[in-house]
């Protein structure tokens, strides 16, 4: 679970610990994949035990007169081979030797793995290293080579292909990693506490290996390598139908058929176990796959706009924006309900608690909230009065980096580790002002040089890992300006750096945008860097904005009890004796989000009504507001 | 870069020592009397006294080791007492069929497995993905001699728009549209199954890719989905297919030995079945030298080629 929402982008949606996902083995039994592979190897499984009970002819009794005769033939419903032998009799039979080897040699190689495994691990030093050494040599060969070779010394059959594969198998599976992974020079420790935990690799190892098993041991049947006339497994019946297939193909292709669906079986559970037991491996269970985030408005405009300063004067206008994940079965209001505006030039700082629904209010002004699991369930985002959730994605990718730009987090997983720095800035040049290759990267190196990195022209060559973390980020600030945007989105853009660092960066960006006079919103946790960037300040709680105003208002005469609490966190300079109070718990789940005001469980003031109903906004000044019922009851 | 590159081969060095050890040793794995076994059972006195003095057999295996080492190192491995020839004679003439089909099958494998890979990462959750996925499940799951047999009867037998087989002589009259023909079906049963691995890796890593902050920056500077995709996400995701590809170099070469005996390809996997068969155990000892060989050199490829693509490797 950790896993999943580490993957994120916004990591602070989802309280850790909170999530209501069901257990594994609920989601394993639960999973039409795992579900159909069990079913596909149950029935197989079933015939195949039943069948010294079923009404069966001898596999092995001859008839030359019956011989080669077709599938639905009278008392041979899948025909005869060329000895005239009962396919249908041979296949089960067959079957049931092949499951027979792949279970043994599956559990074979579990066994000798992990004993190898806890051995090396507990003789420790040269033991293990010569192990490791002799696992490097053996995997230099191509697997099926090395189990031809050992055939090649024993001898043909069965047995000897077994061991063939199962010396193979443990060089290449993950058997003997697991158990020497448990490593320890205590032997009781290692079997009876560390094993416990590298079980469920193993037992998902011997899963999949046992189709690995089955599939080889029929290739080496197939070549007339592994089991021996007349013990036929279901590659020996292949290979043994290999030369008739001009005159009776049913004699090859009926055996191919039951390995598939075996594979297919064997692969289906064990697809399914490892998506459950390693979400991450399952390939993109919470990629951002979409380009743009999906919207699916139930509401438009229900918020209004809820600051007196006009609308129609906004360059970006937010109305009654509402974003949710969904997660499992879980949803997540990360944002819900939010309105705000911004006018060309002017500062806005958007400041709350990790989880807040901050971060995601700013990347849904162009959707670049992840997506899936991200949607925007209602609202409008208005860019100079366009409705931005309506827009088709080529007017968006005309708008982003171009109109409005973004600076992100942190820059060393935000800039491609594979491209050129001086490229990453002039692609975007390229792609909005249409400038050709070599005038881009000049005026890329020209803004390299205005967010003061020296040498501009040498790191333009440089990629991101080998740049510092102030570097990093001035390369994103001049990213970010490439194409004089009317806004300037930085999401936290100090927050990954050092604090000297921070204050250089906070001044180059704020310096740069005035000159060029674009609109900032500048998101942050950090009260006092939006009080001396911002003119107007939101402040978010629980995915709302709870109070609103220029910076002087809100900062100065604080209304809403968080903000109050908000502030008394910060500890002044020149006051060392003012206590600092922390708030007392914890910002609430965005999927159980209290009726109401959301900070009315920690809120000193809290009253009863304060947790019934909608809570509607409280206008305290010109353009200062506030959502709290009670602001009429407390003095200021 | 020239740094790594001698790192990575002096690292080869020990690998290819220890691969020699594990084919010299190959013949004392053998049950009994080796001399016997490789001359066969028509071995007389003279044969194996000849045999275990030319083999050192009789001396002990340190020994032993360094005559055979110092033979394959002058191309020595000896003689097929079933075809009467060096050993080396034949895997001569039969390693080129082979490289030709296992790096056709290749070539396949990875230009389909990576496209589809993308095409079902890129539509995650729609129909391309899922017939992709579902197209994949069966293609790992197929054996690939079935999957041969399955080919030879529709489009040789069926159909007969392809030979099925009888590829004899690469260099025969018939020229490269012979040689394109014979290779078409045994090349596609050979790629389907590692293409189908492929699918499923390039899927993967494009979907951990695109999730990536620098993913969103790009779409955040506006670029159009097709550079999103193409240049700022495969590139990443390719870094972590290439080693799957020297893997996958394996695998065909493994699996050539099934394709090979299906269409009767005259390449190293089916002299190795034939081999194995007659017991000519020099003669096999011989083959999965040269292939391990060059496995080892292709896995040294895709080393070097990983780290000229990412420049964070490059520099340590």
């Amino acid at each position: 679970m950790t896993i999943l929402i580490d993957k994120l982008e916004t990591p602070d949606v989802v309280p850790a610990g909170m999530s209501g996902r069901p257990s594994a083995v609920r989601r394993l039994t639960q999973n039409p994949v795992v579900a159909l592979g069990l079913a596909i190897l149950a029935a197989i499984g079933i015939i195949v035990l039943l069948a010294p009970f079923l009404p069966l002819a001898d596999p092995s009794v001859t008839d030359v007169v019956d011989r080669l005769r077709t599938p639905f033939s009278p008392g041979h419903v899948l025909g005869t081979d060329q000895l005239g032998r009962d396919m249908l009799s041979r296949l089960i039979w067959g079957t049931r030797v092949s499951l027979a080897v792949g279970l043994t040699a599956a559990l074979a190689a579990a066994l000798v793995g992990s004993t190898i495994g806890i051995l090396a691990a507990f003789y420790g030093g040269a033991t293990d290293m010569l192990l490791m050494r002799i696992i490097d040599v053996l995997m230099a060969f191509p697997y099926l080579l090395l189990a031809l070779a050992i055939v090649a010394a024993l001898g043909p059959g069965l047995i000897n292909a077994m061991v063939a594969i199962i010396v193979v198998s443990l060089v290449n599976s993950e058997f003997m990693a697991a158990a020497r992974l448990s490593g320890s020079s205590n032997l009781g420790l290692v079997l009876f506490e560390l094993l416990p935990n590298v079980m469920p690799t193993i037992v998902i190892t011997v899963s999949t290996t046992i189709g690995w098993m089955i599939l080889e041991t029929a290739g080496l049947s197939f070549l007339g390598l592994g089991a021996q006339p007349p013990l036929a497994d279901l590659g020996g019946m292949l290979g043994n139908g290999r030369n008739l297939i001009q005159v009776a193909p049913h004699v090859a292709t009926i055996p191919g058929l039951v390995i598939l669906a075996l594979a297919i079986g064997i692969n289906l559970v064990g697809d399914g176990l490892r998506d459950v037991l390693d979400p991450r491996l399952k390939a993109g269970g919470v990629a951002r796959a979409h380009p743009a985030t999906a919207t699916a408005r139930a509401d438009r405009r229900k918020g209004g706009l809820t600051s007196r300063r006009g609308g129609d004067v906004s360059l970006i206008a937010a109305r009654g924006l509402k974003v949710d994940f969904t997660i499992g079965r879980d949803v997540y209001h990360a944002v819900g309900g939010v309105d705000f505006g911004i006018r060309p030039g002017e500062a806005v700082g958007i400041v709350g608690e990790s989880g807040s629904g901050k971060t995601v209010t700013a990347l849904s002004i162009l959707r670049l909230v992840a997506s899936p699991p991200g949607q925007i369930v209602g609202g409008e985002i208005l860019y100079r009065k366009e409705d931005l959730l309506d827009a088709p994605l080529g007017r968006l990718q005309q708008i982003r980096g171009n109109r409005i730009a973004y600076v992100f987090q942190d820059p060393l997983t935000t800039l491609n580790p594979l491209i050129r720095v001086g490229e990453q800035i002039a692609e975007s040049m390229r792609r909005h002002q249409g400038f050709p290759r070599a005038e881009a990267m000049r005026r890329a190196i020209k803004l390299m040089e205005s967010v003061s990195i020296a040498n501009a022209a040498a790191r333009a060559n440089a990629y991101p890992h080998e740049l510092s973390g102030g570097q990093r980020q001035r390369i994103s600030i001049a990213m970010a300006l490439a194409n004089d945007p009317e806004v300037i989105v930085a999401d936290e853009p100090t927050t990954a750096l050092d604090v000297t660092t921070q204050a250089q960066i906070l001044k180059l960006l704020n310096e740069l945008r005035r000159d060029r006079g674009a609109a900032l919103v500048f998101i942050s946790h950090d009260v006092g860097v939006i009080a001396e960037l911002c003119d107007f300040v939101h402040v978010m709680y629980g995915g709302r904005i709870v109070e609103s105003g220029a910076v002087a208002d809100v900062f100065g005469s604080p209304r809403h009890p968080y903000t109050q609490r908000l502030l008394a966190c910060v500890p002044q300079l020149g006051r060392p004796d003012r206590p600092i109070k922390p708030i007392v718990g914890l910002p609430p789940a965005t999927n159980a989000i209290p009726p109401g005001c959301a900070f009315a469980p920690r809120c000193a003031s809290a009253k009863a009504k304060c947790q019934q109903g909608e809570i509607t906004p409280v206008f305290v000044g010109a353009d200062h507001w506030v959502r709290c019922i009670r602001i009429g009851e407390m003095a200021a | 870069m020239l740094n790594y590159a001698f790192h990575r081969i002096l690292l080869m060095a020990p690998v290819l020592f220890g691969v020699t050890i594990v084919v010299f040793l190959v013949i004392s794995l053998i049950p009994g009397d080796p001399a016997h076994a490789i001359l066969g059972t028509f071995a007389t006195p003279e044969n194996v006294k000849e045999l275990n003095t030319a083999l050192g057999l009789d001396k002990p295996l340190p020994e032993q080791y360094l005559i055979w080492i110092s033979h394959v190192l002058t191309g020595d491995f000896g003689r097929s007492y079933v075809l009467h020839r060096p050993v080396i004679a034949e895997i001569g003439d039969r390693l080129f069929p082979t490289l030709l089909l296992a790096g056709t099958a290749l070539v396949l494998s990875s230009g389909f497995g990576i496209l589809f890979g993308i095409i079902a990462a890129v539509r995650q959750n729609g129909w391309q993905d899922k017939l992709i996925t579902v197209t994949v499940l069966i293609g790992i799951s197929t054996p690939s001699f079935w999957l041969g047999i399955l080919l030879i009867f529709w489009f040789g037998v069926r159909l007969a728009w392809l030979p099925v087989g009888g590829m004899v002589d690469l260099f025969g009259d018939g020229g490269v549209a012979d040689i394109v023909r014979h290779l078409i079906l045994p090349s596609f049963a050979l790629a389907a199954v590692a293409g189908a691995v492929l699918v499923r890796l390039t899927r993967g890593s494009m979907l951990e890719v695109l999730r990536q902050d620098y993913i969103r920056t790009a779409r955040a500077k506006g670029l159009s989905e097709r550079s999103v995709i193409y240049k700022h996400a495969f590139r990443n995701a390719f870094i972590n297919v290439i080693p799957v590809l020297g893997i996958e170099a394996g695998f065909v070469l493994g699996g050539a030995v099934y394709i090979e005996t299906v269409f009767q390809w005259p390449g190293i996997g089916r002299m190795l079945v034939q081999a194995i068969s007659t017991r000519d155990i020099l003669l096999v000892q011989g083959g999965v030298f040269v292939i391990a060989v060059a496995y080892v050199f292709i896995n040294l490829v895709t080393d070097l080629a990983q780290s000229v693509l990412d420049p964070r490797i490059r520099r340590k």
